[in-house]
């Protein structure tokens, strides 16, 4: 099958950019959208232009790394699925599509397709954990988790990072990403003791990195490679509240029962 | 060189406690002053960077991708082993250890082995505190499955994403301890030198892939959680970025090599589907609970699968390994499926493919159980290749997937170069010549969050804090050297891309040195890798510059040591001349075609040292002894 992209380009953070045409005469419907890439980039190399700069590694669909707005879709057309996992049995023959790099006011540009997503790791370094020093843990079984607690919390921790929620939110909201992990630790009894603390610290942690606020658009969940629940962050503004008014110190979760 | 794996004293099930007895300690006080380097953060390097920061010490972790959370052990999806014994089937330390050292075809060291496996229940305790969601029972307690290699249920797992969760668990507490600035996190950069000075590791020379800088850090330890080198056979279930620069730029300085042919091909991966194809997908081991492998017992029966009556269909596995079934090692089950391929009985495209079927499980247990197991697995093999496999069989076929080999490493887990640890997958101490499923994930998190930071102190105890900086003239040429190299390859200005080198070193090696080898095969592999590489550094094209982010010259600096690695690879291969787990040379069988190991004259740890560019790496071994275990004949039948 034969497609054209048009492809953003883009030097280095901060420099102008400008989208780039390029025709893919025999692809084939089995390739995957980044191995379609590949193949234009092997050309563009032998034909001493640039290759195109994306983020990619894993090309399974769980570590995260790729993503792009395909035709202003975080992702690309089909649902649950990260730009690795994309065939191109998915778009018609003749196809011509855009390809930009995410696009949030918190993920400068680095080259290309290539954004920076640091400000992911600094919301997680606030409170996305539980204070467990390696050696302390008691056994795996003392504590019961019930089973629909784990599963839930599975949900919401099969969040990989890539960042399509954000991208694809016209607030540039980390809202969704934030939520996850919020839920994930919330749900389960490990997570209890810091459950006030890390919702307020990792919250502020959003604000603070230049990510927009949640408005109800919804385009996160929608955008979500891994599904992950809308309802996560009525979980977290919840917790978020409560945490907010109970006194310092004082908050439900840390009373210990 | 003098290979002294340090093994302590003592019955084997006290070795480890008197090891961390006779280790000297560095006072918490003191810890502060002390900076280690680790480089990589998957389930080995985050766990050890984690672990080592809330112990009080300075520390510097590295990684190539731009976040911690990326590490590949991020794609592993069955589970991990623990010797919890929770099912009451029979499962103990013992017996997870001995399963292990059987499952490595007897060519791992006891010692290391028996820690690992009292360690394993330490690492389940540790992950659900951190609030790992393991799959749970109803009543609350934790759930089990089953994996190759066992006749016990000791596999915990979250889903089809267990290493995705566990190395959230480890990422989560570094970044804890990044949040504390007692770790400093450098994603985006890649380790391309070691620095040694006075016979010790002192540090790291990196390049910066955004800006192309290269700069120094100076350790008083150094710790390589780096992975392993299947990539060098291009195609494999690895990352696209998973590399050996470090560990093989280690090598280069000092650190033995040990079982370099040592190489795991998994037995269920989604078969190739044409020239465009930049790596292979795994479908978990865990599906061989409940899927039957099976092909057609006549040769070209183009039939679709359902279409196959029960009788004409060949369950190779349970004919040939009644005990073990579909869940007999991942070696053999590669190579039986080899087999059969290569009596032209093999299905799909090309007909490199066997059935791997769930029909009787859904009739047996409802869809519904079937789709809570292994749904997210199910879905990925559709979206990939546009099947149902509810409703026909999936087609798998062996592919790269694991590499036992790697940098030599005592039982304290440091190399041959004092002060340089090695961990993960990156070290070869715990798996022998195959390693069992859900075995990867628990050496990982058992190197980083429970070995290194109970031997680590010993070195550091007598070593003087701050003594090399790095600005002292070592790091200086190092540096100059990483400079040359990268212009190097700039400017062979050739007309072939790296990938297109990749692709064709890969092809070779998965001829002539992959499911099965033999001397004709590796002889000539080994005249064919150093012309390639010449051509390499003839042909090869790079375009851009190295002071920016130029992913072409990442890749070729990774593809220019894949190439040496190469030859070490298919060098040890052909020095080892019997058939030991994954290491199956033909010539040296059993007549019913199963690996026959020579314990009289290979029962140790292949070690090479580098002696220079041009010069043959020299042999040197280290003597396995079994106090334990006794040499029998693997049998899964």
């Amino acid at each position: 099958m034969k497609l054209v992209l048009r492809v953003w380009r883009q030097k280095e953070r901060g420099a102008p950019g400008a989208f780039s045409r390029y025709e893919a005469p025999d692809a084939s419907p089995d390739m995957s959208f980044l191995e379609l890439l590949d193949v234009i980039n092997e050309h563009l190399i032998v034909s001493g232009e640039q290759p195109i700069a994306f983020d990619h590694d894993c090309r399974e669909g769980i570590c995260g790394s790729c993503g792009m707005m395909i035709d202003g879709v975080a992702h690309g057309p089909m649902k649950a699925t990260a730009t690795c996992q994309l065939h191109l049995r998915h778009f018609r023959d003749g196809d011509e599509i855009q390809v930009e790099p995410w696009r949030a006011a918190a993920f400068p540009v680095i080259k290309d397709l290539v954004v920076d997503r640091g400000a992911l790791d600094h919301i997680i370094a606030a409170g996305g954990f539980v204070t467990a020093q390696t050696g302390s843990a008691p056994d795996g079984n003392a504590i019961l988790v019930p089973k629909r607690a784990a599963e839930e919390a599975m949900d919401a921790a099969a969040c990989i990072g890539c960042g399509a929620c954000i991208a694809a939110c016209p607030n540039g909201s980390a809202s969704l990403f934030t939520a996850a992990k919020i839920s994930h630790l919330g749900l389960l009894p490990q997570g209890q003791p810091e459950r006030a603390r890390r919702v307020v610290a990792m919250v502020a942690q959003m604000d603070r990195e230049g990510f927009g606020n949640c408005s109800w658009h919804g385009e996160c969940e929608a955008a979500c490679p891994k599904s992950i629940s809308i309802d996560t962050i009525v979980r977290m503004n919840r917790d978020w509240l409560a945490a907010c008014i109970m006194p310092k110190e004082k908050s439900r979760s840390e009373e210990g029962g | 060189m003098q290979l002294d794996a340090r093994i302590p004293p003592g019955p084997l099930v006290q070795k480890w406690d008197n090891r961390r007895f006779s280790a000297r300690l560095v006072n918490p006080a003191n810890r502060r002053k002390y900076r280690v380097l680790v480089v990589g953060s998957g389930l080995a390097g985050a766990s050890a960077a984690a672990s080592l920061g809330e112990l009080g010490y300075n520390v510097d972790c590295f990684c190539f991708q731009d976040s911690a959370r990326r590490a590949h052990s991020i794609a592993a999806q069955g589970g991990i082993n623990a010797a919890k014994n929770y099912r009451n089937d029979g499962d103990s330390v013992r017996r997870l250890f001995y399963d292990t050292v059987k499952g490595g075809d007897f060519r791992s060291r006891e010692a290391n082995v028996y820690r690992l496996a009292q360690i394993s229940v330490n690492i389940i305790d540790q992950c659900v505190a951190q609030g790992v969601p393991f799959a749970r029972e109803y009543g609350g307690l934790l759930a089990n499955r089953s994996f190759g290699g066992a006749q016990v249920s000791r596999t915990f797992y979250a889903r089809g994403q267990t290493g995705q969760q566990l190395l959230l668990g480890a990422y989560q507490a570094l970044e804890r301890q990044i949040g504390l600035g007692q770790v400093k996190m450098h994603p985006r950069t890649e380790m391309l030198d070691l620095v040694v000075e006075g016979g010790r590791a002192r540090g790291i020379v990196v390049r910066d892939l955004v800006s192309g800088a290269v700069s120094s850090y100076a350790g008083d330890a150094v710790a390589l959680a780096t992975g392993g080198y299947g990539n060098a056979y291009y195609l494999s279930t690895n990352a696209k970025g998973c590399n050996a620069t470090a560990i093989w730029r280690a090598h280069k300085r000092g650190a033995a090599f040990a079982n370099p042919c040592y190489t795991q091909i998994h037995p269920t991966c989604i078969p190739v589907s044409g020239d465009h194809q930049s790596k292979l997908t795994l479908m978990s081991e865990s599906l061989r609970n409940d899927g039957r492998v099976w092909i057609p017992k006549k040769k070209g029966d183009a039939r679709a699968p359902r279409d196959i009556p029960d009788d004409e269909r060949d369950y190779y596995l349970e004919r040939k390994y009644p005990s073990y079934g579909n869940l007999a090692p991942r070696d053999i089950s590669s190579r039986a499926a080899k087999e059969v391929c290569d009596e032209g009985r093999g299905v799909g495209p090309g007909g490199r493919g066997v059935y791997l079927d769930f029909a009787d499980a859904i009739r047996r247990l409802g869809e519904g159980t079937i789709r809570e197991r292994y749904d997210n697995l199910f879905e990925m093999y559709q979206r990939i290749t546009a099947e149902d496999p509810y409703r026909v069989p999936m087609r798998i076929y062996p592919a790269v997937h694991y590499t036992m080999g790697g940098l030599w490493v005592d039982y304290d887990l440091m190399s041959t170069i004092p002060g340089l640890f090695v961990l993960g997958e990156a070290n070869f101490s715990d798996h022998g010549a195959n390693r069992l499923g859900a075995s990867a994930l628990m050496q990982g998190l058992a190197d980083g969050y429970f070995i290194l930071p109970n031997t680590v102190c010993d070195w550091l105890a007598g070593t003087k804090p701050g003594e090399v900086k790095a600005e002292d003239k070592g790091f200086r040429d190092a540096e100059a050297a990483v400079a040359a190299r990268t212009q190097k390859l700039l400017s062979v200005g050739g007309k072939r891309t790296v990938d297109s080198f990749h692709r064709e070193l890969g092809e070779l090696l998965w001829s002539d040195c992959g499911m099965s080898r033999n001397d004709a095969g590796l002889k000539r592999a080994l005249a064919r890798i150093p012309a390639l590489r010449e051509e390499f550094w003839k042909e090869v094209k790079v375009p851009g510059s190295g002071v920016e982010l130029n992913q072409s010259l990442e890749k070729a600096g990774r593809v220019s040591d894949f190439f040496e690695l190469a030859e070490l690879l298919c060098a040890d291969a052909l020095h080892r001349t019997e058939s030991c787990g994954a290491h199956f040379r033909e010539e040296s069988q059993t007549p019913d075609g199963e690996a026959r190991r020579d314990d009289a004259n290979f029962a140790y740890v292949a070690a090479w040292e580098h002696k220079g560019e041009g010069k043959a790496p020299l042999l040197h071994q280290e003597k396995l002894e079994f106090e334990e275990v006794h040499f029998s004949q693997r049998s899964y039948k």
